[in-house]
């Protein structure tokens, strides 16, 4: 659907910050969260996981489980069919391992019985005889020959060949003569770049209920981005169709991505069906970070060239990046972002996936773009700082722009790239003073943002009030924003519209909630939903008119006769037709069905003040201003949060969070008080500045925003502390030890 | 797992010694319950020692304070006649944990937990302070530096537990402080630490000083080599290098998640130099 151009719309409620409808439950506890679900005869589930990075199953004996009392059942991979899609077969490989354990925390097998106490008792009483493999974990030393080879035959046609079978994945983008282009600049920088694996960190485990009856149906009830993902998949791993399982999301504690895939759910319905009792399994922290997605680890190579004056004159990467013990694709956003912010000339990304013995990558927020960004953004910055440029005015001189053939291929449409640098420029925070020992980091960041498949009914009730159904759970506030959409399409009051987040039997299939697709793509279905019901309202008024429906127009919450031709009627509200609708014709609804396009790509720019104390190497974040293009601000008060939250996470994944192995390839941390991510007092208020730069692909001109503002803050605060150690930075963390060794080195 | 809660300090000690398998004392938790869940430890007997006489007062003695075992880090931080005489004592054990872990973690615990990390410990071996130990013999007083014999191992023996700490009194122109490295503001474990404890005469001269370093060796060390290099000064830069150059010859660490063996001795004696200016400008040292 088009930005609606044609009309100068004066906006009465998208724009503003009612309070949110989940609000209150959320804040009296009432709010009922994965863990909150409990049914009758419930047995609880535990899984037992592989204490080795790498290691073969010889044999798993549970007889001693089994025979228990109160185990009412034991699973293991042999219970779990193995889909023929290769996707959802090392789905259903990481949910359970099969002959091999590919990570420490893979689970092996699963106990249901009629307390926790009894289900972890009975782990212990499950015997897995391993033969422990040589393992690999860092991604350049599986990408060497010899190198442990963590699965065999997995490489896609585009892996040439004498590479490493631990290479599953590669991938090119550009255009342009780099030779040619490096031949142009004064001053051409090379460095090399680390970033660790890090994890979403949402607050909430996983946990889910499964309940399976004799006849073959099944119920799922659990804490995800998508629940008809999760139908599709568990459906596929069980052998049952669609319509006999139903899914049905609770509220979410978190998801930045990591909840886009399954890892108890299949658990669960199998011990269910195995029981013929209803089953809960929740995770602890421990299980979350061993056995649930991290983002990538990467390790990246990048050149730039420059002019004296700051002109690009040619970009070339190199990304290596792991997501775990699977396949993954996700080095193909890193090479196609990376240089995404630049009208380039001369451009060319190359990216290569290494199979590792971590847990499998799953999404966290624009998957892949931060790493790759945070490398071009540093030599970007490097270069200013030898060249003597300002950063912002080189990032203006190069920005993409309506019509840049993008690194990537496609041709830009309207963009906000360059109006959000010269608000960043503008803004009071680049024209404060810095003290002596602070320094300021700046950092562009990009991402695609996505539309997909997405349905939509709008129920009109007979009081005047408005039901909304959507298939997305609400993880940032979209009840809010939706229903504020269907209100300012209806020209009904916000609080007479209520938006609920239906189970997978009462809605058609919608895409997981991922992508910063919601707002843009549950909106615009939920606009043109509310346009068929206004439709079908306009020809209700025109039967009780008696005049042709084409004579009937929709203005102000009403139908109203479309000029003087059409008769003299009052105007008849929503409220008014829908009393009378069951006289007109039945119940009024409206619907909307898409494979939404035109999501509308986004830029932000951060800026970042800080200081490193000299002889501890920590940093501490002064100032923070997070600039982004939203097309449209549909609830300011949740794009402000998204701009924050992002950064936040950011600044966790810059300055101490990480996945730490140790020699035997176990991961050391999994818990918060080693994997640290930012406290409150950690942090400076973070300034949100929202541009509005319409989206053409849609009716409100509405952009994702939950993304991008990750992008930015690993380069922002890596450029900041290598401007204030006078030391160019290359690897992620820049915890304390690491920023205090390059000082000493300097 | 059998758990007590006994009323006297006699059943206590019996209770413990008569248990053939694991035990534990259970004051606020902190610890235990962490372990417990996540099943560090299965104890066969838990001993509550909160229902103890005066295991939860604070009480003046000999011209310092008495610390219950059970009494609480918040507790404790409102107590404001300890707060003026061992202000580093207090700030030190109001850095264990969040808003709710101080409502129950107490300074024996974190003594008992024998964390090298722990944040109290080196506050109190700085301070000279005495835990008061109870066992099926009669009660003896320890100086805190001689109960951690190791990580998560203490010198108490069989049956024996800590039902108070003493606090010393302290001359005029004293004061104290701790500091530890972390990553973040709060809500972590110090990946170095240091206490300074010191008087000085009317003329702004050091006379006496103790200083103490954690999480850079198995038990938290009393440095007497740092003590020494600023006794006699006014902690001038001479003294305040020779001061760190003293620590940081003392730290043997480790090398882990937290932190390296480089990272350590070096930020431990930045510690103690920035410890040993405000425990100064506290005992009234013009710095």
């Amino acid at each position: 659907m088009a930005f609606d151009s044609h009309e100068k719309r004066v906006f009465k409620q998208v724009g503003t910050r009612p309070p949110r409808p989940d609000g209150v439950d959320k804040v009296t506890g009432r709010a009922q969260y994965g863990a909150d679900v409990t049914a009758p005869g419930m047995l609880t589930a535990r899984i037992l996981r592989s204490p080795h990075a790498h290691a073969r199953i010889v044999s798993i004996d549970t007889s001693e489980a089994e025979a228990m009392a109160g185990v009412k059942g034991v699973v293991t991979g042999r219970d779990f069919a193995l889909p023929e899609d290769a996707g959802l077969a090392d789905i259903a490989v990481n949910v359970m391992a099969r002959d091999k354990a590919l990570y420490d925390g893979h689970a092996v097998a699963a106990v249901a019985a009629v307390s926790p106490a009894i289900a972890k008792a009975a782990l212990k009483a499950i015997k897995v005889q391993y033969e422990v493999l040589p393992h690999v974990t860092d991604v350049d030393a599986a990408m060497q020959p010899g190198a442990p080879v963590v699965l065999e035959g997995r490489a896609l046609e585009s892996v040439p060949a004498g590479m490493s079978v631990n290479v599953t994945h590669a991938s090119e983008f550009g255009h342009g003569d780099l030779a040619a282009g490096f031949a142009k600049a004064d001053r051409i920088v090379e460095r090399s770049f680390k970033t660790a694996a890090t994890h979403q960190g949402y607050i909430e485990p996983h946990a889910c209920l499964a309940s399976v009856t004799v006849d073959g149906k099944a119920d799922l009830w659990c804490c995800t981005q998508g629940q008809f993902m999760v139908r599709t998949v568990c459906a596929a791993l069980m052998g049952m169709e669609a319509s006999q399982l139903r899914v049905t999301a609770s509220e979410i504690g978190g998801g930045f991505g990591g909840k886009t895939t399954v890892f108890i759910e299949p658990v669960a319905l199998v011990l269910a069906r195995k029981t013929g009792r209803p089953v809960k399994i929740t995770m602890t922290r421990d299980e979350v970070f061993r056995a649930t997605g991290p983002t990538v680890s990467t390790s990246i190579d990048v050149k730039i060239g420059m002019t004296k004056d700051g002109r690009i004159t040619a970009g070339e990467a190199r990304l290596r990046y792991s997501g775990g013990a699977f396949p993954c694709g996700t080095v193909d956003m890193g090479a196609m972002a990376a240089f995404a912010a630049y009208d380039l000339e001369a451009v060319r990304t190359q990216g290569w996936n290494a199979l590792t013995n971590r847990p499998k990558e799953a999404a966290y927020r624009a998957p892949g773009a931060p790493q790759a960004i945070y490398a071009v953004e540093s030599v970007v910055d490097e270069l200013c700082q030898i060249l003597k440029l300002d950063p912002l005015d080189v990032r203006i001189r190069n920005a993409a722009k309506k019509g840049t053939k993008s690194s990537y291929g496609p041709v830009f449409d309207d963009i906000g790239l360059l109006a959000t640098l010269e608000a960043a420029k503008a803004h009071p925070h680049y024209k404060a003073p810095l003290k002596p020992g602070q320094a300021r980091g700046v950092s562009c960041g990009f991402w695609f943002n996505f539309g997909g498949n997405t349905c939509v009914s709008l129920n009109v009730n007979t009081d005047g009030t408005v039901g909304v159904t959507e298939g997305n759970p609400d993880i940032g506030g979209s009840r809010a924003s939706i229903s504020l959409m269907a209100a300012e399409e209806l020209g009904i009051p916000y609080d007479k519209v209520r938006t609920i987040v239906a189970d997978t039997a009462s809605l058609g299939y919608n895409d997981v909630t991922d992508g910063s697709r919601v707002t843009f793509s549950v909106g615009l279905a939920t606009i043109a939903a509310a346009r068929d019901a206004k439709t079908k309202m306009c020809a209700r008024a025109a039967k009780i008119w008696g005049i042709d429906e084409e004579a009937v127009e929709w203005k102000d919450g009403a139908a109203w006769p479309a000029g003087p031709n059409a008769g003299q009627f009052p105007p008849m509200s929503l409220a008014e037709i829908a009393a009378v609708s069951f006289q007109t014709g039945g119940p009024i609804a409206g619907h909307h069905e898409v494979n939404a396009d035109g999501a509308g790509v986004s830029f932000g720019v951060h800026l970042c003040d800080l200081e490193v104390d000299p002889e501890t190497g920590k940093t501490t974040i002064l100032r923070y201003s997070v600039f982004q293009d939203a097309g449209k601000a549909v609830h300011p008060d949740y794009v402000e949060g998204q701009m924050q939250g992002g950064a936040v996470q950011g600044i966790g994944w810059a300055l101490n969070e990480e996945y730490i192995y140790g020699r035997d390839g176990r991961m050391q941390n999994p818990g918060f008080l080693d994997y640290r991510v930012p406290v409150a007092s950690d942090l400076p208020m973070i300034e949100a500045v929202i541009l509005e730069i319409p989206n053409p692909g849609h009716p409100y001109g509405v952009r994702g925003v939950g993304e991008t503002p990750i992008v930015p803050p690993l380069a922002a605060i890596s450029n900041g502390v290598s401007r204030a150690v006078g030391v160019r930075m290359q690897e992620l963390p820049l915890s304390p030890p690491r920023v205090l060794k390059a000082i000493k080195a300097a | 797992m059998r758990y007590e809660k006994p009323q006297t300090v006699a059943d206590a000690a019996r209770l413990l010694t008569a248990e053939k398998g694991i035990t534990r004392v259970l004051g606020g938790g902190t610890d235990v319950l962490v372990q417990l869940k996540a099943g560090m430890v299965e104890p066969d007997l838990i001993v509550d020692i909160k229902a103890l006489p005066g295991i939860r007062a604070i009480v003046a003695e000999a011209g310092g304070f008495r610390i219950g075992a059970a009494v609480s880090n918040a507790q404790l931080g409102e107590d404001a006649a300890v707060r003026a005489m061992w202000p580093g004592v207090v700030e030190a054990a109001g850095l264990i944990g969040s808003t709710q872990v101080q409502g129950r973690a107490t300074m024996a615990g974190n003594l008992c937990n024998a964390s090298p990390a722990g944040d109290a410990v080196p506050a109190l071996v700085a301070a000279g302070a005495v835990a008061r130990v109870a066992g099926p013999g009669a009660a003896r007083d320890v100086p805190v530096e001689a109960i951690p014999a190791g990580p998560g191992k203490t010198t108490l023996k069989r049956g024996e537990f800590i039902t108070s700490i003493l606090l010393p009194a302290r001359p005029a122109k004293s004061g104290d402080a701790y500091l530890r490295f972390i990553p973040r503001t709060e809500m972590d474990i110090a990946v170095a630490s240091a206490a300074v404890s010191l008087t000085l005469n009317d003329h702004g001269v050091i006379t006496a000083a103790r200083v103490a370093l954690g999480a850079v060796a198995p038990t938290v060390r009393l440095v007497d080599d740092a003590a020494a290099a600023i006794i006699g000064t006014k902690l001038h830069d001479d003294a305040l290098a020779a001061l760190a150059a003293a620590c940081s010859a003392a730290c043997a660490p480790i090398d882990d998640k937290r932190g390296t063996i480089e990272f350590r001795t070096e930020v431990a004696g930045v510690l103690a130099k920035r410890a040993a200016r405000i425990a100064y400008t506290r005992a009234g040292g013009q710095a």
